[in-house]
């Protein structure tokens, strides 16, 4: 097949792309320039964005002797994610934009124009398994390598993606993956792991939302609506979180408080107990089936609430457009905006992108 | 490189003398380094003692801007602009920018029409205004991506009417077009030996000794004491050798290119009726440099053709890029008043002494299927079409 390799300047998209060279592919390296000012996001050497990184991939790439090239994405990033990712928070939700820039940039943009110029699939340096099923479906599932499983943020891919996708480290834990790379003589790898939001320089999740969503004042309220304190943007709390609230005074009984609920149009912060955190039943909106089309029936099986999170054994129906989660042991933290994918052992099923919950 | 100049230069590579040295073999290199400048200013029509070896047509052209500029300020400090224009490589561009932030220059973007030629009335009116606050001019002898040849001998003529000197970069040109230094009148001309089939690494700034430079690069005092540096004896011997044949072969070279550019034109337009062919259409050493052909293919992405043609083996190239690899739209095509989508589609290929027309045959064999998978591609709104 001729492929194109998305090479990030990262150890596992550049062993990917060496594995496709391996498997007999007619193999053409890609990086994304994601910022026209490279300069205005991470510079160091971890990140998606910099020219360092630039550079390293297609270092990578001359050592495979494949043809190298660099594609502008910059506008369609920012469009699609940066501004995808400032809205959702601006509405007291919570965003995944890796999540986003695999269901909008990675297998939508690139690989449409990948299919346009005639080639037949893209490779990535994701964590996860594509296997063909008896019904020939291609399936995805879970990656052998559990901490590194990225099949989460995959759940948005359609069955034409998939079919287009090829994921070459699935099978393999991530330390095979870079005493591979050492052997293969390429440079990245021993290069750190890329953890943090790529756009967000300095890591500073909140002041990167401060400086972007200005100051926007508004009161955090316990259950009963009485006022326990105060803050300068609601964007700056997530469903579920406990550190950073900087309450006043503590709750009657003594017990940590939690972020429960945020109401974007006042900017009313709700905080209360751990236990009112829990949530039996959740609703989804914008289902995806990895499997091709909705399934005619519920599907039992498990649910992850966000990346790298708990496994949760649930229910998933499809009513109209929207996808009812019952999860049988309640979760706690569950935040609008994130995804739910629907797993039927390590296969996934669908995502769908969390609207409410419910205890 | 040719059998002839790796002949020169393998004989060279035997003899390690500095030419600045005083013993038998720094005489031996002497020579040849003496004879090498006599034969290069030869080819330019130069004499030998303006000709002042750099590392190359960056280096010359950083010389001459950078160089004469702080000489003619410091002889008078109201000189402080430099005309030039925006089709400049950017060894210029980028100099001319630099004085402009760093050393007070006022630099001035002298109008180019829809061919990219510089409009000589706007030079004469530039010139005209206040003549006594120029430093210099900078106006390249034709132009490396759409190819078209600029009036240097009326530039010269209308700068030194105020004397006012004027530097033309001519990498692209020597060897192409019959190229005179004395006759134009330049006061300075860069050169760079592998545009002509010499080693990377070396060229010249043909400099008239009676204009002041300031040196860039300070230390033995090598070169009339504007460049200093040990001369690269070797590459300098396979310069001139390879400046000479390149010179000699013009004529030929330059009657040759010219028949299958107009063969690659002609039959790329049969293929594809609505690309648009960027610069001046007219042949001959006055309008245009007889091997280039830069094309314009509407509603495709430069970089999807050029990645689709590479893939089939033919290499061409598109404006240039940033420092991360992100094909920039070319500043060429966008200072003859095209738009950023038409300049963004544009690719220049380049016709040498190896191109046969067997290149020229797999080019048109590759470019419909190319063309129609890249306007494709670029329906897909990726790479910056939509903005």
């Amino acid at each position: 097949m001729r492929v194109i390799a998305a090479m990030s300047g990262g150890v596992d998209s550049a062993v990917a792309a060496a594995r496709a060279v391996d498997a007999g592919h007619d193999v053409t390296g890609i990086h994304l320039a994601l910022s026209r000012n490279p300069q205005s996001y991470r510079t160091g050497a971890r990140g998606c964005c910099s020219i360092e990184d630039a550079g390293d991939a297609r270092r990578a790439a001359d050592v495979l002797g494949i043809p190298f090239y660099v594609w502008d994405l910059s506008e369609r990033f920012h469009a699609d994610v940066v501004e995808d990712f400032l809205a959702e928070y601006a509405a007291g939700r919570t965003p995944n934009p890796c999540v986003r820039c695999n269901e909008r940039i990675k297998f939508e943009a690139v690989l449409d124009r990948a299919v346009a110029l005639g080639f037949d699939a893209v490779v990535t340096g994701h964590y996860a398994r594509l296997e063909s099923g008896a019904d020939g479906a291609v399936e995805l599932h879970r990656a052998v390598d559990e901490g590194k499983d990225q099949s989460y943020v995959l759940g948005v891919l359609t069955q034409e993606q998939l079919r287009h996708s090829l994921f070459p480290l699935g099978d393999t834990p991530k330390e095979r993956v870079r005493a591979e790379a050492s052997r293969r003589g390429l440079a990245v790898a021993d290069k750190p792991d890329s953890h943090d939001i790529c756009f967000i320089a300095d890591g500073d999740t909140a002041g990167f939302l401060h400086r972007e969503l200005g100051s926007r004042p508004g009161a955090v309220v316990d259950t009963t609506g009485e006022p326990v304190g105060s803050h300068d943007g609601a964007y700056a709390f997530t469903v579920g979180q406990r550190r950073g609230l900087r309450l006043g005074h503590p709750a009657p009984d003594g017990k940590p408080r939690y972020v429960l609920d945020i109401e974007p149009v006042s900017g009313t912060v709700t905080v209360g107990p751990r236990e009112a955190l829990e949530v039996r039943r959740l609703e989804a909106i914008r289902p995806n089936w990895c499997i091709g089309g909705a399934p005619t029936e519920g599907v039992e099986g498990t649910a992850q609430l966000r990346a790298h999170g708990a496994v949760h054994p649930a229910t998933a129906t499809l009513l109209g457009d929207r996808l009812l989660v019952d999860l049988h042991e309640p979760a706690t933290g569950v935040a609008p905006g994130q995804s739910v994918v629907v797993y039927d052992g390590t296969r996934v099923v669908g995502s769908a992108t969390i609207a409410s919950s419910a205890a | 490189m040719v059998a002839e100049v790796i002949a020169v230069l393998t004989e060279q590579l035997d003899h390690a003398g500095n030419p600045s040295s005083l013993h038998g073999s720094g005489r031996a290199a002497r020579r040849v380094v003496e004879e090498s400048r006599e034969s290069i200013a030869r080819a330019l029509h130069a004499r030998p003692s303006d000709v002042v070896f750099t590392s190359g047509g960056t280096e010359a052209d950083n010389l001459a801007v950078h160089g004469i500029f702080a000489a003619r300020r410091d002889a008078d400090p109201r000189r402080t602009r430099i005309l030039t224009t925006a089709i400049e490589h950017h060894a210029v561009l980028d100099t001319v920018e630099w004085l402009a932030g760093h050393a007070g220059a006022k630099v001035e973007y002298v109008a180019v029409d829809a061919a990219g030629r510089l409009d000589l009335d706007d030079l004469r009116r530039r010139l005209d205004a206040e003549p006594d606050d120029v430093a210099l001019v900078s106006c390249m002898w034709a132009n490396n991506e759409v190819g078209t040849v600029q009036p240097i001998a009326e530039i010269v003529a209308a700068a030194h009417a105020h004397g006012i000197p004027v530097h033309s970069d001519a990498v692209q040109a020597v060897g192409q077009v019959p190229v005179d230094f004395d006759a134009v009148g330049l006061d300075a001309m860069t050169v760079t030996a592998h545009k002509l089939g010499g080693l990377v690494g070396v060229g010249a700034l043909v400099v008239r000794r009676e204009i002041d430079v300031s040196p860039l690069l300070h230390g033995g005092g090598q070169e009339r004491q504007i460049r200093s540096g040990t001369l690269a004896t070797a590459s300098i011997a396979a310069f001139a050798a390879a400046i000479d044949l390149a010179v000699g072969r013009q004529p030929d070279q330059a009657r040759r290119l010219e028949e299958l550019r107009s063969d690659l034109v002609r039959r790329a337009r049969e293929a594809i009726p609505e690309l648009v062919v960027n610069g001046d259409p007219e042949p001959g050493p006055e309008h245009r440099l007889p091997g280039l052909a830069h094309v314009g293919f509407p509603g495709c992405e430069g970089d999807s053709l050029l990645m689709l043609l590479d893939a089939q083996g033919v290499e061409c190239s598109t404006g240039s890029a940033c420092t991360a690899g992100v094909p920039q739209a070319s500043h060429v095509l966008l200072a003859m008043g095209q738009d950023e989508a038409a300049a963004r589609g544009s690719l220049r290929f380049s016709l040498g002494h190896s191109s046969t027309a067997a290149d020229v045959d797999a080019l048109i064999d590759a470019l419909p299927g190319a063309y129609e998978r890249a306007r494709a591609a670029g329906l897909t709104g990726v790479g910056g079409s939509d903005a």
